[in-house]
Parts: C-alpha cells; structure tokens; sequence
C-alpha cells in the first residue's frame, strides 16, 4: 500500500520587540543568567502583567502578511501547568479568542504554487530555560527568556511533504524578516517547530492519529524527522500495530525520535480568561494605519523588480531571498540607476563572495554606494571589467572607497594612444614570429599579440582601443 | 492613654500643629501593641525600625514637605500588601519568610503621603476564610470578646483598629474580607470599587475581586485614606481612572432624598434577629436624617455563594500555583525528584482552607468540567452584574446587613467549611460586581458584640457611600463606643 504524509506546524516566533511582552526588561540575547528579569517576569507574588502594545502591533502585521482575520476583541487567557521555567506556574496565552485566525500562506512547490492554511496566530510569553548540569547532578533556571513575547502560528494540516513544510518556514521567516519584527534563528531558539503527522493510506480521506514531534532545530533536522516519523507510522501500521497518539522527542545527532508523552498523560492545562488583563481591543483605525504602514514583503519586491526592471524571475527572487540584499538591490539601483548592471554583479560576483566567506546579505560591510560607484567607474572608462572585478574583490571585507583604491593601486585605465602606441610597437619588436605567423594568415597570432601589449599595460587598457590601433598598425 | 482615643485624622492635625510628635504617637502604639497584642494577635509583625522611619517623617513635617492630613500617623497593613524587605507572609508557613523586593503602589502612596507604616497585620492563610483562624501565625482575637473570632479575612486590620493598636490600617477585600470583620469589630471599612485602587503589589487571591481598601474609626478617616490610596496604576492594567474629586470633601452629612433600596431577600431566614434589628434600625435612623427608604426585590441572591466560590477557587488555583518550592518561599527537605518537591513543598506549606480551595479550583476549571462550573459562574456572575444595575435605576444606594450574625466563637466555624461559606451571603454579590461597599458600626447583639450595616454603591461612587455613613455617624455613636481591650 502506498501512504501520504499529512502535516500541521505549530510554529513560534519571538518577537524582537525591545522590551518583555508584560515588563520593560530587556529581550536581548545572551545576557548573564538572570540578569534580564524583574518581580514581573519572575512572578514574585502581587506583581500584573502590563502589556506591550509593540506585540500586538507586531501581531497584526503578521496576521495582515498571512491574509488573516483580525480578532477586533481578543483576550488573554492562563495556561496552568507546574515546571520550573515557569515561574508563575502559568503561561499568559490567547485560547478562546486568538489575535489572528483563517489566512493562509502561498509556497512554491514543485508542482506550482500551493496554499497553506493558517488556523490561527496567538500572542503568548515564552518561558525561562533550565540548564542541566549532570557533574553536579543539579538543575539551574535562568529566567531571562522569560516573558519574551511569542507569536504562535497554528497551520491547518495542509503538508503533503517535508519540503512543502520547508518552503512554509522559509516563507514564514522571509514574512518575519521583512517585517523586521523577529530575526527567527532556529539555532538560538527564535523559531521553533513543532511538526504534527499522520499518514494515510492514498485516496483514503480520513486522517489517521498524528504524533507531535518536538526539539526541531534546523531545517534540515526537519526534514529528518519527517522522513523518519513518516517511515515509522508505515512500518507500525503495515505490522498492524496502533499508532498512539503522542508527544516525541527528535534527536537528530541519533538520527531518530523517542516518545515523551501519550495524550493520557497529557496535561490538563486548565484554561481560563487571565483576569489581570483586560481585553485588547482592536479599532478598524488601529488595523487600517498598520495596514499602511506594512512594508512591502518578499514575493511583491520579486514581481517588481521583473515589471519594473526587467529582471529575470531567477535573479529577482535571489536578490529577495534576504531583505538585507534586496535593500542593498534598490539602494544601489537608485544611486546609479542601473537595475541589470547591479543585478548581475550582485548574482555573480557578490554572492560568490558572501558564499566564499560564509556570510550573510545582513553582516556585508560592502555599501550599495561604493559598488554603485564601482560601476561608475566602469561606465567613465576608468577601470575595466576585469579590473573592477579585482578591485570588488579587494573592497569587499573594509568596504574601501573604490575610486581611492583604484587610484592607489594606479589601476586607471591607459587612455592615451600615444603610450598604447608606444607599447604596441614595442611588444611588435619584441615578437617579430607571432607578427610573420599573423601575417601568413594565423588569427591566434593576433590574439597572442593583445595579450602581451595587455600584460605590458598591467591590463588597464581597454581592450577595443588595443584591437583597433593593433590592426592599424599591423595594417 | 488619650492619644489613643483620638482619630487618625485628629493626630494628624495634632502631629501638624506640633501639639504631638510623630515619635511619641507611634511609641504610643508601640506599647499598646505591646501591652494588648499577646492576647489579640493581630499583628504578625511590628516593625523594629518603626520609630527611626517615625523620626525621619518627623523630620519631613518640620521641613514643610509633607501636606497629607494622614502625615505621620501611625498604620499598619495587611500581611498580603508588600512592604519592601519586610516580611510579607500572607499568614502562611509558604510565605514565613518572604521578603518582597519592592513596594505595593498603596504602600508608596503611603510613603509618600508620611504614613508612619508600624507593621504587617493578621490575616486568614491567604486571605482565604472568614474568621482569621486559618492563619499559620495564630488566630487573631476579637477586641471585645478574646472568646470569639475577628472575622476574616482581614482579621488583624480590623481588631488592629479596633484595640488602638493603629490608627488606621489596610484590609482586602475578596469576598467580604474587609466589611465581614469591620462589622464583628466593630469599625468602619471600605472596599473600593474593583480598579479604584491599585493591586499592584497586593499577593493575590481572586484577581477578578480582590481589592485593597481601607479600614478606620470612622468615615472621615477611611475618607481621608481613600484620597491617598486611589488612581490609576500604570503597572495595574484593571485599575482606573476616574475623577469624582476627592472624597474628605464630599462629607457633608446632607443626605436629604438619597434614595435607599433595602433588599427584601437579604432580610429572610438565616439572618440573626439583633442583626436584622440592628439595620433596620439604622434605615430609621437615615430616613430621619432626609433619606427615602425602600424595600425592594433583588433577584439572584440564591446563587451569589456557589459563582462566589467557583470564581474565587478557579482564580486562586491558578495564582497560589506559583508557590512551588522552587524560587521562593517554603521548600519540603524531604523530596527524591521534581514532582516530589511540589507535592511536598505545597502539602506542607499550605493549611486546609487553602489546599481545598485551590483543588475546587482546580476542579471547576479541568478539562469536562470547565463549561459546567466555570462558565456556568461567570453567566451567573452577568446576571447578578445586571440585578444591581437595574436596583440602581431605582436606588442611589442599597442597604443591608454585612453578616447574618455577629462574631462567632473561636473554633466555631473551620469544621463546617460550607456553613462558614454561606455567611458570606450579604458580601460576595459586591466584588462579583466590581462595586464599593462600605460598612459601618450600627448596633450590638443581645450578647454585647458589634454590629455593622453595609452600604452598596453604584461604581466609583464611593463618595456617596461615605457621607452616608458620615451622616449616620454624626447622628450616632456606635463608631464611638468602646469594650472590653480597647477601653
């Protein structure tokens, strides 16, 4: 029999907001270990929570980005169960009556686009993170993490593959990115995903009981857990064992998943309305100059740069890929107004370079300025092609003022015939073979001839000019 | 021990006019607490730096910097109320030895206002009972019968007063916690309207219905502490702002055609015949000062105890979760894994009345029986909401009694938990509402012990209720009376 993979994502995103969602402790990264808490996000006794409308904001944007319904009166509600990341024994979270509901993502897939449905978006507060020390055989909490304000994106169980649930995260992140609202590392725990599956026998439409895997970290790790809880249902089915409905773990250096916890043992969390919070209400007004305000997103720069520019569709959802590039694409295109020129250097030589060196579009100290000027450069007749990709290469790293470095490196351009003049008969002399050899009707002597007057000129003639007064010399 | 005698708004012009030093009234205190305090426990705390913060407000005063008329009075708040670094127990083993490591936003307006803050009063284990002998740290005692209880749960503010052993104190207020033992001591008390004052810093029991409010000799004190305590609290997000000016000055004592709605419902079975005597008393005495009296029926009064008690219960498991052993507060010696320190650490540290209201809570919120008990209540909860309102078409204000009976004894009411809960019956109905109530002396029972009539007003209008009881008050002397410890 053959089977298909059903997936839903629960997917959460922290926001990078400045301060906590309920207090103004910093949300950074990284800080020493309770050093970014309060009595609020510790949950001393007596303290409230007070709400940062930045998260709500936020929460709108992304719910306008996934064609949502926005919840106009939207509430928090408590999430109760005991462990020691929670301080308050309780999650502030949205049950009954989520910030965001019904929209929908569109992804790429192999065979066209395809629509992803997202069941609902809800604002929350993560938890702190436990650190286990088995030297010492102690558990320590660092409460940082706490209070940093989520953003839980639930899709409907529209995956068919792991690389549809791929192309959605990248999507998600592309969404988030453009926002500037999260910088969704999944290393540093920024997005995170939990992947509900089942499978079914093809044709059949009834789903079958789903698991829950959790301690997804990368993409790729993703995809191996796809692969391999899609394999593991099969085979339990095919030996006509049950499928439990559970709670896995992933461990990717194992390269497999382990049960946590079956729906019995499921914690009753016991939802209520948060009574510390009134409800948040949320004005057309509210909604219409966020609507305004909403940068233009991934998918709608790809189309532009195509109409507008007449990029190919490749090259434009390159450049887009990352909004650091595609801010770096316009910022350059509307200094020196050549949309293909910047487009082919950033296809060629500017993601080479970023590859070479394992960085991204965002940590590139390169200005759209200088490499605007570069092509300037070219344009003027004062370097070639050949030289300008030397001297991007050589700026690359400190950002050096193009026109300064080719000045300092005398990488100008010979413009004056009299010197290519000067050199060509010198190179003529010294080769007097290679110019019989032209003569008796040998072509290959010809282009052996422009290359040496080249290294003669260090290569900072242009080309055409050598051609031409070379023929005319040669006659 | 003259000093004693006087109100709180008296010393204050006193200590203002230097005929008194803030020094000599809070020693004063001092050794009333001193003398009386072993047999009445009401306080959990006295302050040993009192006299020094007693000095430097004296200082304050002379430098001209401090206007309130509460300035350097002595005070003294409720052990649920946090004070920075200064024991916040809540009246439990969980909390013995907590140090809240900032002020409640009351406790900052007090300071601000040259309160002199001598100490943290008894209470019910987390302000969960209604008689003050849930407390970890002993039962209070009632100031004119050491035999029976101060009610509950602000046990300790009320007596506190009511023995001289602070001017004026601070209770909360869930579900009749500040009127129930203003009115078996024998003092005037008020809960504000629910966002009148903020809670920031006030360790919760029902998020939904607690409020802090203040405790007094009479209605111009508690109206003079009310000026200081209310507004808006950033850091409170249910707290409000509203502006009906400033309540000492509202107390005119004309009540002509107040109209007064007196509930029929609250007058039938169950109610003690002095009580019943007490308060209609009372509405004599009012309707002689100008006030039109009216009986009327209030629908509901059947089902205020159980959406009470299923609200107050869901709230409370979810806020005491937090005591866990883990970060603060009681931990268990005896525990092999996670799971072990919590149940340990909880099953110790909490009393009776506080685990059976925290698994009510829990109950009534799990999965299956969260639409049958929880939502279930909040409707009721509308419905009552909406009897009020319509009562208040008709009414300026509601009367009534505050307890079916007066004080009971000691040891009397914990064996029977359903029956103590049914004499919060005159109460509960006002924090499901969110609206102020006010109680104040109005009579004593045939065995000698006090008696208080309660005041239902419309939201945020707790100015009314106050020159109401101002009125009663210049027309009577119960306020005034004295027994047993406090003469």
């Amino acid at each position: 029999m053959r089977y298909e993979m059903i997936i839903g994502l629960e997917v959460h995103v922290e926001l990078s907001t400045k301060t906590k969602i309920f207090c103004s402790c910093s949300t950074e990264f990284g800080g020493a270990p309770n050093t970014h808490c309060c009595p609020v996000c510790t949950g001393l006794p007596g303290v409230l929570p007070v709400l940062n409308e930045k998260v709500v904001d936020y929460a709108i944007r992304v719910g306008i980005a996934t064609n949502c319904e926005i919840t106009q009166y939207n509430k928090f509600d408590r999430k109760n169960y005991f462990y020691p990341d929670l301080p308050k024994a309780y999650q502030v979270s949205q049950l009954y009556l989520p910030i965001c509901r019904n929209g929908h993502v569109d992804i790429e897939t192999e065979n066209g686009e395809k629509s992803i449905g997202i069941h609902e978006i809800h604002m929350e507060e993560d938890a702190g993170k436990l650190i286990h020390d088995p030297h010492e055989d102690v558990t320590l909490c660092d409460y940082n993490r706490c209070g940093i304000p989520l953003l839980e994106i639930v899709s409907e169980p529209d995956f068919r593959s792991a690389d549809e649930v791929i192309a959605y995260l990248q999507k998600l992140k592309s969404i988030f990115e453009y926002l500037e609202i999260s910088d969704c590392k999944m290393q540093e725990g920024s997005m995170r995903c939990d992947v509900n599956l089942s499978v079914r026998p093809i044709g059949s439409d009834k789903f079958g009981t789903r698991t829950e895997t959790k301690n997804l970290n990368s993409f790729k790790a993703i995809a191996r857990a796809i692969a391999a809880e899609y394999e593991r249902q099969i085979e339990a089915i095919e030996d006509g064992e049950e499928i439990i409905q559970e709670t896995r773990r992933w461990d990717d250096n194992a390269g497999r998943g382990y049960a946590m916890r079956s729906k019995e043992n499921a914690n009753d969390y016991r939802y209520f309305p948060e009574p510390d919070l009134p409800p948040i209400e949320i004005s057309d007004k509210w909604i219409e100059r966020l609507k305004a305000e909403q940068p233009e997103l991934a998918h709608e720069k790809r189309e532009r740069y195509q109409k507008e520019y007449g990029l190919p569709e490749y090259d434009a959802r390159m450049i887009t890929e990352e909004k650091a590039m595609a801010d770096f694409f316009e910022k350059a295109v509307s200094v020196c107004g050549k949309p293909k020129e910047v487009s082919n250097w950033i296809m060629g030589d500017i993601f080479r370079l970023l590859k070479e060196k394992s960085i991204e579009a965002k940590q590139m100290v390169l200005t759209p300025e200088n490499l605007s000027k570069l092509i300037g450069l070219i344009d003027n007749g004062k370097i070639n092609r050949n030289t300008a990709k030397k001297v991007l290469e050589a700026i690359f790293d400190e950002n050096e003022d193009c026109g300064k470095y080719v000045k300092d490196n005398g990488l100008e351009m010979v413009n004056d015939e009299g010197a290519v003049e000067s050199v060509i008969a010198r190179v003529l002399e010294n080769n007097p073979q290679s110019v019989s050899d032209y003569k008796n009707g040998k072509q290959k002597a010809f282009g052996y001839i422009v290359g040496q007057c080249m290294k003669e000129l260090k290569g900072k003639a242009n080309p055409a000019t050598v051609n031409e007064l070379l023929r005319k010399t040669l006659g | 021990m003259e000093i004693l005698r006087l109100s709180a708004l008296e010393l204050g012009n006193k200590i203002k006019k230097h005929e008194i030093g803030v020094r000599e009234a809070a020693q004063a205190v001092l050794d009333r607490i001193a003398e009386t305090d072993k047999i009445y426990n009401a306080y959990i705390t006295v302050f040993d730096d009192a006299l020094d913060y007693a000095d430097a407000i004296q200082k304050k005063i002379d430098a001209g910097e401090l206007s309130s008329p509460l300035a350097g009075v002595p005070m003294a708040i409720k052990d649920n109320i946090c004070v920075m670094n200064k024991k916040t127990t809540c009246g439990s083993k969980m909390l013995e030895n907590f140090l809240p490591p900032y002020n409640a936003t009351v406790v900052e307006k007090l300071n601000h206002a040259g309160a002199v803050i001598l100490g943290k009063l008894n209470m019910d284990e987390f302000a969960m009972g209604s008689t003050c002998e849930t407390s970890y740290f002993g039962a209070a005692k009632n100031p004119w019968d050491d035999s029976r209880v101060p009610g509950g749960s602000s046990g300790g503010s009320a007596a506190a007063v009511a023995l001289n052993e602070a001017y004026y104190t601070l209770g909360s207020d869930t579900g009749g916690s500040i009127r129930q033992p203003c009115s078996y001591c024998g003092v005037t008390g008020l809960k504000p309207t629910y966002g009148a004052v903020s809670r920031y810093g006030l360790v919760a029991y029902a998020s939904s219905l607690d409020q802090i409010g203040p405790i007094g000799k009479n209605a111009e004190d508690i109206a003079a502490v009310l000026d200081v305590i209310t507004g808006k609290d950033d850091r409170d997000s249910t707290s409000v702002s509203f502006d009906s000016g400033k309540a000492s000055a509202s107390l005119t004592g004309d009540i002509k055609g107040l109209k007064i709605g007196i509930p029929r419902e609250y007058f039938g079975n169950g109610l003690d015949g002095d009580v019943k005597e007490s308060v209609l008393n009372a509405a004599k005495t009012l309707r002689s000062l100008g006030a039109e009296i009216e009986e009327f029926n209030l629908p509901m009064v059947d089902y205020y105890i159980p959406a009470y008690y299923i609200i107050a219960a869901a709230e409370a498991g979810s806020n005491l979760s937090r005591y866990d052993g883990i970060k603060y507060g009681y931990r268990s010696e005896k525990f092999t894994d996670l799971y072990d320190l919590y149940l340990e650490s909880r099953s110790e540290g909490f009393g009776m009345e506080v685990k059976r209201r925290i698994m009510l809570g829990n109950f009534v919120l799990s999965s299956g029986y969260y639409d049958a008990y929880y939502k279930k209540a909040l409707q009721i909860k509308a419905l009552i909401k909406k009897a009020y309102d319509e009562a208040f078409l008709k009414y300026d204000m509601i009367l009534g009694p505050t307890a079916p009976t007066t004080a009971p004894k000691l040891g009397e009411s914990l064996s029977d938990p359903l029956k103590m809960y049914l004499t919060d019956i005159y109460t509960v109905s006002v924090n499901l509402t969110g609206l102020p109530g006010l109680v104040a002396p109005c009579g004593f029972g045939s065995n000698g012990m006090p008696i208080g009539v309660q005041f239902i007003g419309r939201h945020f209008e707790e100015n009314r209720l106050l020159n109401a009881a101002y009125a009663f008050q210049q027309a009577t002397d119960f306020h005034n009376r004295v027994k047993g410890a406090a003469e």
